[in-house]
C-alpha cells in the first residue's frame, strides 16, 4: 500500500492544472474545488493500482475526467450531446489574416490575440457543449495525445479528432464574435453557401 | 490551392500541431511550409492561437485553502473502516 506521503509528494504538484481544467469543465468555482478534491481522494484510494514509471499526470486527469462525467454531469443544465453549427475551416484566420489593412495597430497576429482578455478565451472554451469541450480542454490546454484522450473519454480516436476539429472551429467563431462585439474587427458577413 | 500540396497541407494542419503525424508525413509538411508562405502563415496563426488558449485557460489561481483541504483527505478515515482514505 502506497503511503499518503508518496502519493502527496508525487501528485500535489498537479493541483493547479487539475483545478484549471476542473473550472473549465464545471464552469463554477465551488464544483471545481469539489471535483479536484474528489480526484485526489479517488487517486489516493486507487494509488496502489498506479504503475510507477507510467504517466501520473495522465492518470490523474483520467480520474478527473471520469469524476466529472459521473458526478458533475448530472448537475449541468445543458444537454451533454449537442451538435454544433457548421463553421468553415480556419474560421478566424480567414477573417483576420488580412487585418493589417483593415485596422491600424493589428498587424501582427500576436497583437491581435493579445486583445482578447483571459475571460473571453475562457468563455469561448466553456461555452462549447460538453462533448466538444472536454476533448478541447484535454488537447489544447493540457496537451494530451489523441490516444490518451480517447482512453480518458472512452470514445474512438476518430471521434476525438472530429470533435476537436469542430470544437476548435466553434471556439474560433466565438472569439471572432467577441472581437466583433468589442469593435476590434469590422463586421464580416458569413459567406452565402453555394446553391 | 490546386495540385501544389496546399490542400493536403491544410488538411493535416491540426494533426501537425497536435504532434500526431508520422515522421515522414511531418517532414513532408515541413518541406511544403518552407516553400509556401500562404500555408506557413495559416500554420503560424493556428499555432499562436493554440498557445494563447493554453496560456489563458490554465492560469487560474487555486483558491486558498484547497490544497490544505486535499491534504486533510489523506489523514481522514472517510468510511470508518479503520483505514485512512
Amino acid at each position: 500500500m502506497a503511503s499518503s506521503d508518496t502519493f502527496a509528494e508525487q501528485a500535489m504538484g498537479y493541483a493547479p492544472q487539475l483545478y484549471s481544467a476542473a473550472l473549465r469543465m464545471t464552469r463554477n468555482q465551488a464544483d471545481a474545488e469539489d471535483l479536484v478534491q474528489e480526484t485526489y481522494l479517488r487517486g489516493y484510494r486507487g494509488f496502489h493500482t498506479f504503475q510507477q514509471g507510467t504517466n501520473l499526470r495522465a492518470w490523474l486527469f483520467r480520474i478527473l475526467t471520469n469524476a466529472f462525467i459521473n458526478t458533475y454531469r448530472a448537475k449541468q443544465r445543458r444537454p451533454v450531446e449537442t451538435e454544433l453549427a457548421d463553421v468553415e475551416d480556419l474560421y478566424l484566420y480567414r477573417r483576420v489574416g488580412s487585418l493589417e489593412t483593415s485596422a491600424a495597430g493589428l498587424s501582427a497576429e500576436e497583437q491581435f490575440f493579445d486583445l482578447f482578455t483571459d475571460d473571453e478565451v475562457k468563455q469561448a472554451l466553456e461555452d462549447l457543449p460538453e462533448n466538444f469541450r472536454l476533448p478541447v480542454i484535454l488537447a489544447d490546454v493540457e496537451g494530451f495525445s489523441y490516444k490518451e484522450i480517447a482512453e480518458m473519454l472512452d470514445i474512438p480516436i476518430g471521434t476525438v479528432m472530429s470533435r476537436l476539429h469542430r470544437g476548435r472551429k466553434a471556439m474560433q467563431r466565438a472569439l471572432y464574435d467577441f472581437a466583433e462585439a468589442r469593435g476590434l474587427v469590422e463586421h464580416t458577413p458569413d459567406p452565402v453557401p453555394d446553391g | 490551392m490546386a495540385d501544389d500540396g496546399c490542400g493536403e497541407t491544410i488538411r493535416d494542419l491540426e494533426k501537425f500541431l497536435d504532434n500526431e503525424l508520422s515522421d515522414d508525413a511531418r517532414s513532408q509538411i515541413q518541406e511544403h511550409l518552407d516553400g509556401c508562405v500562404d500555408c506557413l502563415q495559416a500554420f503560424d496563426f493556428q499555432a499562436e492561437l493554440r498557445a494563447v488558449i493554453r496560456l489563458k485557460c490554465r492560469n487560474d489561481e487555486i483558491p486558498p485553502g484547497l490544497l490544505a483541504k486535499i491534504e486533510r483527505c489523506f489523514d481522514t478515515d472517510f468510511d470508518g473502516d479503520g483505514i485512512i482514505g
